[in-house]
């Protein structure tokens, strides 16, 4: 757990947020300390370590668009670090029935170059946050919308299961919940019957943090991944995509998506 | 003018007609079953999957929805083109769209993964979503055709029938085209980003629609033993093979076109050539029985005592033909992969570039069966009820003036 | 033709209302709510009586704000609800009537909906990530 992965302090826009950003730091480290101190001691204390939630009025802000690079040169064929950070932080098991109907909110996909058959990569696929989601259009009830920070979520309150963004969604980053689920983390609610996807761990930016999957490909050692606000021309990931190539997945479609890839 | 004389009866109370009730009954009884069981271990007991999102159950409600709206044919053409022959049989068409309608909206209903919700459907809108549009689309449908049912049996009433028949006409072409879009919409996927699907859907309504108006028609006739004359048959069948031609057509442009485009191509060889059972049920289901052979058997000289059979087994065909053709459009439709890199082979966990499998659970198709049989149930049920139909369907009864001609 | 309809319906409805009026009729026996909480105190953000009516109001303004709007660390939570009134013998607002939610939607008979998604128990695992 180191400062790398905390994103980019929105510095510019909003001071309260960045004061946050520093409790919430310290927090982190006081946190990863005591549990060097006591190995024993239960998650659930290390999560109240963590919980610096800023104080209530605060509201996503529309000046921030969260987004991702990944690093695809970085990215190890065979590792799922990122998958299973995703399936321990959301509390995503395996379900009962056949494979395709589990729950994947992240995916590792393999690509073997057709033309000459040798170039390997290997990249992660989940949800693009795009900021014009086919899904949020195509939703009936308009359950599948997008936060003002650019974070596209399902309002599992309204779903009614319908599907039609799963049909619509071009990177197949949707999964239906298709039996009673019990245990949950109290953070992310999720249940039989709804839509859901990649969330950007919205719970840990809420309070300052990185996605679960960024956190473990750093301390994998590959740091494939890098998070942070796209609109702050200051941070690591705006210097980066303004400096070096890289691509969308479906550029043609237009939908501006809020993870870009490198390598591919 | 012979309408004017005609009297509407409900069908007799028979034993016939209270065993055709009862054997829906029963489908509708075994299809709740299977939507309870459905919700309550979740749509993992279904062969629904996150790769194919919409199955069998979507493949019943779409074909019920397409074709309500094709039933209501007959009462356009006597309302909206002023044939009147066909005004007598014009409120068993209204009757039967509506009916179709809300067997289909009840499977579609029954499989949402929070049914206990739809009211969230009716409360909270994404005025962007072409599904919502079609929750007006409906919603509308039931009203307009509801009120022109009504105008058409209120004697005081018939003088505005003509008005709301022209409405319903444009309504249910407004509906086809929505549920035609709800597909061609989804840019994303390769065998449904196309405008040809709209006016392609419009054509299957019409063709389904009149082949499942002309065996409800003559189910009811022999049911109750009333007479149906061989010239409205004779009409009816003209009707329904340029509609069948029109489909056939449709599809013919939409698969040419997708085929002009390179990228298209792998779809385009899933359906046609290598799908396994997708391209049997296309060229053997759609296009074989679905088309060519009603289009033999209508349009092939006939003996005039065959002439009945022919349009009957055709119609019969055509609608084994529409869900040959659903279920390759919705189901072949997602078993293609989502191509995310053009140029690579890819694999994943999640069946990336992987032609997706799917076997329908009995559940889906219970759930479906059991929409079908609440669409006949409730036109029989209000057959026996109410006075939909003339007691007299013989070609002197109908039209004297032509009762010879074709 | 309305008459007809009538005189098909009539039955039918009665028959529909009778069946609809039974559970009310039973409702008589159900005893009343007798709840044994966890951590029972006077921190609660009302009184008893505000709560008890407008709950539902609250959770379902919190909800907006938060999951649409992004407002963390509000007065009004439903994890907050949870964490005073879980029962003590299974850390759960569920279970039995012994337990909050549970006893008094049984008691009127409301669908208590939230916990088909939300953890209605306290001490679960929460922001994990990776393990450490």
């Amino acid at each position: 757990m180191s400062e790398d992965n905390t994103p980019d302090a929105p510095a510019v826009q909003d001071p309260a947020r960045r004061a946050f950003f520093g409790v919430s730091a310290s927090a982190a480290a006081a946190a990863a300390g005591f549990v060097a101190l006591a190995p024993g001691v239960r998650l659930m204390e290390l999560a109240h370590a963590q919980s610096a939630y800023p104080a209530a009025g605060k509201f996503a802000s529309s000046k921030i668009r969260w987004g991702m690079l990944i690093d695809t040169t970085k990215c190890a064929t065979g590792c799922s670090a990122c998958v299973s950070a995703c399936n321990t932080e959301n509390a995503i098991e395996p379900g009962s029935g056949r494979p395709a109907q589990s729950s994947q909110w992240i995916r590792k996909i393999e690509l073997t170059e057709q033309a000459d058959g040798h170039r390997e990569l290997s990249l992660p696929m989940m949800c693009q946050h795009c900021a014009n989601p086919p899904c949020v259009d195509v939703c009936p009830t308009g359950a599948s919308f997008k936060r003002a920070d650019g974070i596209v979520l399902v309002d599992r309150h309204i779903c009614i299961g319908c599907r039609y963004c799963m049909m619509a969604c071009p990177y197949q980053a949707r999964s239906f919940v298709d039996e009673p689920l019990h245990d949950q983390n109290p953070e992310v609610p999720r249940g039989q019957g709804c839509v859901e996807a990649c969330t950007l761990c919205v719970q840990r930016i809420d309070r300052g943090l990185g996605p679960a999957c960024v956190e473990a490909c750093t301390q994998a050692g590959h740091g494939a991944m890098l998070f942070g606000d796209l609109n702050d021309p200051k941070s690591e990931i705006a210097t980066r995509i303004a400096t070096t190539a890289s691509s969308q997945v479906r550029a043609d479609l237009r939908l501006d998506p809020g993870v870009r890839y490198q390598g591919i | 003018m012979a309408a004017t004389n005609i009297v509407y009866r409900e069908i007799a109370n028979k034993r016939a007609t209270w065993a055709l009730l009862a054997l829906c009954g029963l489908f509708i009884v075994a299809g709740a079953g299977a939507h309870l069981t459905m919700e309550h271990y979740g749509h993992v007991i279904t062969g629904m999957d996150n790769r194919i999102v919409w199955g069998l159950p979507h493949v019943f409600a779409v074909f019920l929805i397409v074709a309500a709206s094709g039933a209501l044919n007959v009462a356009s053409t006597a309302s909206v083109f002023g044939k009147s022959i066909y005004k007598p049989l014009a409120p068993l068409s209204a009757l039967l769209a509506l009916a179709l309608l809300a067997g289909g909206l009840t499977v579609l209903m029954l499989d949402l993964g929070r049914p206990d919700r739809i009211i969230v459907a009716a409360t909270t809108y994404n005025f962007k979503s072409v599904f919502a549009w079609n929750v007006f689309l409906y919603t509308g449908f039931f009203t307009i055709v509801g009120a022109y049912l009504w105008m058409m049996m209120e004697r005081r009433m018939n003088a505005y029938a003509k008005h709301l028949g022209a409405a319903a006409f444009i309504w249910r072409l407004v509906l086809t085209t929505g549920t035609g879009s709800i597909f061609g919409f989804l840019v994303a996927r390769q065998a449904y980003q196309s405008a040809v699907l709209a006016p392609t859907f419009i054509a299957f309504s019409l063709s389904y629609g009149t082949a499942i108006y002309l065996l409800v028609l003559a189910g009811a006739c022999a049911i109750d033993d009333r007479p149906l004359g061989d010239a409205i048959v004779r009409r009816l069948k003209n009707l329904l093979a340029t509609f069948v031609a029109a489909s056939l057509y449709l599809v013919a442009v939409l698969h040419l076109t997708n085929l002009y485009f390179t990228r298209n191509h792998g779809i385009e060889n899933f359906i046609l050539m290598d799908g396994g059972i997708f391209t049997g049920l296309f060229w053997i289901g759609q296009v074989g029985i679905g088309s060519v052979l009603p289009l033999v058997l209508l349009l092939a000289p006939a003996k005039a005592n065959l002439v009945r059979n022919r349009v009957l087994t055709a119609s019969a065909a055509v609608v084994i033909g529409g869900f040959c053709q659903m279920y390759v459009t919705i189901i072949g439709g997602q078993a293609w992969p989502l191509n995310l890199f053009p140029g690579y082979k890819v694999s994943s966990s999640f069946f990336d570039g992987e032609v997706h499998n799917y076997a329908p659970s009995i559940w889906e198709i219970m759930l479906g069966l059991g929409g079908v049989a609440l669409a006949i149930a409730i036109v029989f049920l209000a057959l026996r009820l109410l006075r939909f139909l003339p007691e007299r369907l013989d070609d002197a009864t109908l039209d004297p003036s032509h009762a010879h001609a074709d | 033709m309305l008459r007809r309809l009538l005189r098909w319906f009539t039955p039918v409805l009665a028959a529909v209302g009778v069946l609809a009026a039974l559970p009310t009729l039973a409702a008589a026996d159900v005893p009343k709510p007798d709840i044994i909480i966890a951590h029972p105190g006077s921190k609660c953000i009302a009184p008893p009586d505000v709560m008890r009516r407008t709950h539902m109001t609250m959770l379902l303004h919190q909800r907006e704000k938060t999951l649409r709007l992004g407002e963390r660390g509000a007065k009004v939570s439903l994890e907050g609800c949870i964490e005073c009134h879980a029962n003590k013998t299974n850390n759960s607002v569920l279970g039995s009537n012994q337990n909050f939610c549970q006893t008094c939607h049984a008691y009127v008979a409301v669908k208590v909906d939230c916990f088909d998604c939300h953890q209605p128990k306290t001490g679960m695992v929460k922001t994990t990530g990776i393990k450490p």
